[in-house]
C-alpha cells in the first residue's frame, strides 16, 4: 500500500515538474493563445473559427508558433476563467477570441488588466481608454448597414419592413437603422422579432406583407435567416429582401433554396476572393483562406477568415516587435501593442486594416462586399 | 386583420399546436408510467428530424452510429446486472436486442440513405425509437425506485447530454428536409398543404393509437397498472422493469415522428429541441401530467395564442406562452387533490 502511494506521488510530481517546463517561456517561439465558443449556442461560429486555427503559419518572423485552443462554451464567464489561464499559467504573447460579443468583451478586460495583445473574433465595443491592447477582427455593423442602405436608397426603397432576431443582434440592427433612417430617406413601417428556434414565423410575416414596405430587411443569423426568407415569398412577398451579413454562408442557400434568389446581402469580402479585381488587398489572402479551407472542412463562412486574419496581421507586426524585444517578456507585448498601431494597409481576407489609437476596427469600405445569390451560388453585386 | 390573415393565423397555430401535443402525449405517457418529467423529449424530436434531413440527403446520420453505442452500454449493464444467473436464452435475448438489431439498423442506413422518403421515414423512426429503451436502461432504470426529483435530476442530466452529442453528430449548423409531399389544396384563400394534412392525420392517428393501447391491450394496461401502483402491478405478476423501456420506446418512437413532421416545415438545429419540447411541456402542465384529450385541447391553444401573438406582439411572444403557466398552475394548486409524493 505504501509502495503503491509512494508511486503515485512520483507519478503526480513527475506530472507537476512536466506542466512546469511547459509552461516556461520558450526561446523562438511566439505563444498564441485563443478562447473559442465551439460549443454551446455560437458553436456554429467557433467551430470554423478552431478550424481556422489548423490552418494558419506554424512559423512567423523566425519564431515557432504555439497555439493553446481553449473552449468558452459561449460564456462569459467561462471566457474570463480560459483568459487568465492563458496569460497566467501559459504565458501566451498575444491572445485571440472569443467567438460572439459577450465573451469577448470578457477577454478584452482580462487583456487590458494583464497588458496583453487581443484579437477580438467577436465585434464589440470599445471602452474609451481601454483601447491600447484590443484590435476587433470582424467589421463593425454600421460599416455592413450602410453598405445595404446605401444599396436601398440607391434602388428607390422608401418604406422598409423589419424582421430580426429577438435578440441582442436583432436590437442593434433596430438601432442601426432608426439612426440612419433619415439620412438615407427610409421609413420604418413594420418591426418583428422571432427567435432562432421557432418552427414558423408565419405570424410576423402575414402582418409584414400587410404593412406593404418596399423592402424587408432580415436581422438574423446563420440558416436562422433563412426562415423568414422562405416564409415571404412563399407568403407572395415581391419586394427585395436585405439580408445582414451574419447570413451569409452556404447553409443559407442551402436551407432557403429558391427562395434565396435574389437576395441582397451585405458580406465580407472572404465570401468571394475570386470575384474581386486583382488589385484588391483583401484577393491574395481571402484566396489563400478558402483555398486552405475548403478542401478540408468544406463550403467557406465568414468566421473562419477571423482568427485567418489575425495571423495575417500578427506576420506584419511580430517582424516589427522582435526589433524591440524577445517574446514571452512585457516589452515584447508592448511592442507589439505598438506595432498594430504604426504598420499600415494590412491586407487580409475579410479587410484592409489601419488601426489607430482610437480605431480598433481599423477597417474601410474594402472589407465589405454586396452579394446576392443567383441559380444557387453567391454573385458580387457591382 | 382580415379573414384571410385570420384563417393563416389559425391554421399555423394548429399545425404547431399538432406537433406540441404530440410531445405533450410523450410526456404524458412517460410520466404516468416511470414518474420522470423527460426534458430530453424535445432532443428525439431534433434527433428524428435531423435523422430523417440527413438520410434523406443521402448521408448516414450519427444516430445510426449513436445506436449501437449506447445498445452495447446497455449491454454491459444488464450482463452486470444479471452476472450471477446467465443463462442461453438471456444471452441470445440480449444478443438480439442489443447487438443484432442496431448493427442491422447501422446497415441499412448505410444502405438505404438517399433511397426514398418512406425508406427514410420508417428508418428514421426505427433509430430513433430504438435509441428509447436503451436510454432507459443505462439513465433511468439504475434509479427507477428513487424520488421523482431524483429522475428530474437525471432527466436534465441526460437532456444535457444528448444535446452535446447532437452538436457533435449533426453539427452546429441546421438542417431542413424536403416535404413529404408537394400535394397542396385550396380551401377558400388558405392553401392548405399535403404537410400540413399529415400533420393533423399523425396526431388523430397517434390518439387512436394510445386509446388503443392502454385501454385493448394487455402490455398498454399493464403499463397503465405500473402507473397506478408500482408494487400493485410487481404483485400480480407484471414485469415493472420492462414497462419503463416500453414507455421510453414509445415516446421516443413518438418524438422521431413530430421531427419528420416537422423537419420539412423549420430549419432544425441540435438544440431547438428543447424549447419546442418546453411547449410540450407546457401543454402537458396544463392537462395535469395525466390526461391526453385535455393534454392535445391545452396544445392546441397554446399553438394558436403562440401563432396569434406572433401577428401582434411578436416581441413578446415566449413570454406570453410561458406566462400561461402561471395561472394554470396556480388554479390546479388550489383546486387539485395533492397526492403527496415520497419526497
Amino acid at each position: 500500500m505504501k509502495y503503491k502511494f509512494s508511486l503515485l506521488a512520483a507519478a503526480c510530481v513527475a506530472a507537476l515538474a512536466v506542466s512546469n517546463a511547459s509552461v516556461k517561456a520558450e526561446d523562438g517561439v511566439l505563444t498564441v493563445g485563443a478562447t473559442l465558443s465551439t460549443t454551446g449556442p455560437a458553436a456554429a461560429l467557433g467551430i470554423p473559427e478552431k478550424n481556422a486555427l489548423t490552418l494558419v503559419p506554424t512559423e512567423i518572423g523566425g519564431l515557432k508558433v504555439k497555439l493553446i485552443v481553449l473552449d468558452d462554451a459561449g460564456d462569459p464567464t467561462q471566457a474570463t476563467t480560459n483568459a487568465k489561464r492563458l496569460i497566467n499559467d501559459d504565458k501566451v504573447d498575444v491572445i485571440l477570441g472569443s467567438s460572439t460579443t459577450p465573451p469577448t468583451i470578457a477577454v478584452s478586460a482580462v487583456a487590458f488588466d494583464a497588458k496583453v495583445p487581443h484579437f477580438g473574433l467577436g465585434p464589440m465595443p470599445i471602452t474609451a481608454g481601454k483601447e491600447r491592447y484590443t484590435v476587433v477582427m470582424p467589421q463593425p455593423v454600421p460599416l455592413m448597414a450602410a453598405g445595404l442602405f446605401d444599396h436601398m436608397k440607391k434602388n428607390n426603397v422608401k418604406t422598409v419592413g423589419m424582421i430580426g432576431f429577438s435578440d441582442s443582434w436583432g436590437d442593434l440592427w433596430l438601432g442601426q437603422f432608426k439612426a440612419a433612417a433619415d439620412k438615407y430617406g427610409l421609413k420604418l413601417v413594420a418591426d418583428e422579432r422571432y427567435a432562432r428556434a421557432d418552427t414558423s414565423v408565419t405570424g410576423q410575416v402575414l402582418k409584414l406583407v400587410a404593412a406593404k414596405p418596399d423592402a424587408v430587411l432580415v436581422a438574423a443569423s446563420g440558416t436562422g435567416a433563412a426562415l423568414p426568407q422562405a416564409t415571404l415569398r412563399e407568403r407572395g412577398y415581391k419586394g427585395p429582401i436585405y439580408q445582414t451579413h451574419g447570413a451569409v454562408s452556404q447553409d443559407f442557400i442551402r436551407i432557403a433554396g429558391k427562395a434565396a434568389e435574389g437576395v441582397i446581402m451585405a458580406s465580407g469580402p472572404d465570401m468571394l476572393p475570386e470575384g474581386q479585381p486583382d488589385s484588391a488587398l483583401t484577393k491574395a489572402p481571402g484566396l489563400a483562406l478558402v483555398q486552405a479551407y475548403e478542401p478540408k472542412f468544406g463550403p467557406r463562412n465568414q468566421f473562419a477568415g477571423h482568427p485567418w486574419d489575425a495571423f495575417e496581421v500578427l506576420k506584419r507586426v511580430i517582424p516589427v516587435a522582435l526589433k524591440k524585444a524577445k517574446p514571452g517578456t512585457p516589452e515584447f507585448r508592448e511592442a507589439i501593442a505598438d506595432a498594430l498601431v504604426t504598420e499600415k494597409d494590412i491586407g487580409a481576407s475579410q479587410g484592409v486594416y489601419n488601426f489607430t489609437a482610437t480605431d480598433r476596427y481599423g477597417v474601410d469600405e474594402r472589407a465589405r462586399i454586396m452579394l446576392t445569390v443567383k441559380d444557387g451560388k453567391f454573385e458580387l453585386i457591382k | 386583420m382580415d379573414l384571410t390573415i385570420l384563417l393563416f393565423l389559425v391554421q399555423d397555430g394548429v399545425t404547431n399546436g399538432a406537433i406540441y401535443a404530440l410531445l405533450g402525449f410523450a410526456l404524458v405517457l412517460v410520466f404516468a408510467v416511470t414518474r420522470i418529467i423527460f426534458i430530453p423529449q424535445g432532443e428525439f424530436v431534433a434527433y428524428g428530424a435531423l435523422t430523417y434531413a440527413m438520410l434523406q440527403a443521402g448521408h448516414v446520420p450519427g444516430t445510426a452510429y449513436l445506436l449501437p453505442i449506447f445498445a452495447l452500454i446497455a449491454l454491459l449493464f444488464d450482463l452486470y446486472a444479471e452476472r450471477s444467473r446467465i443463462t442461453g436464452g438471456f444471452l441470445i435475448r440480449q444478443g438480439i436486442e442489443k447487438i443484432v438489431v442496431p448493427l442491422a439498423l447501422l446497415f441499412a442506413a448505410r444502405e438505404l440513405a438517399g433511397v426514398s422518403t418512406i425508406a427514410s421515414l420508417v428508418l428514421t423512426v426505427a433509430i430513433v425509437s430504438a435509441l428509447g429503451p436503451h436510454l432507459y436502461r443505462i439513465a433511468f432504470q439504475p434509479l427507477a425506485d428513487r424520488s421523482v426529483l431524483v429522475l428530474l435530476i437525471a432527466a436534465v442530466g441526460t437532456h444535457l447530454a444528448l444535446t452535446g452529442l447532437g452538436l457533435v453528430f449533426f453539427g452546429a449548423e441546421g438542417l431542413r428536409a424536403d416535404a413529404l409531399t408537394d400535394f397542396s389544396v385550396d380551401l377558400g384563400p388558405l392553401p392548405v398543404s399535403g404537410q400540413n394534412i399529415a400533420v393533423y392525420a399523425a396526431t388523430l392517428l397517434l390518439i387512436a393509437g394510445l386509446y388503443w393501447f392502454f385501454e385493448r391491450t394487455v402490455q398498454g394496461k399493464a403499463l397503465r397498472a405500473t402507473a397506478v401502483n408500482r408494487l400493485g402491478a410487481r404483485l400480480v405478476g407484471i414485469r415493472t422493469k420492462g414497462t419503463g423501456k416500453v414507455a421510453l420506446a414509445l415516446a421516443a418512437g413518438i418524438g422521431a415522428v413530430s421531427g419528420v413532421l416537422l423537419a420539412p416545415m423549420t430549419t432544425i438545429y441540435y438544440d431547438t429541441g428543447f424549447v419546442i419540447g418546453l411547449k410540450g411541456f407546457v401543454a402537458a402542465i396544463i392537462g395535469g401530467l395525466a390526461s391526453y384529450p385535455l393534454t392535445a385541447a391545452a396544445a392546441i391553444t397554446v399553438g394558436l395564442i403562440e401563432s396569434f401573438s406572433s401577428f401582434f406582439a411578436s416581441d413578446y411572444k415566449e413570454v406570453i406562452v410561458f406566462t400561461l403557466l402561471i395561472p394554470v398552475l396556480l388554479v390546479r394548486s388550489f383546486t387539485g387533490k395533492h397526492t403527496e409524493d415520497e419526497d
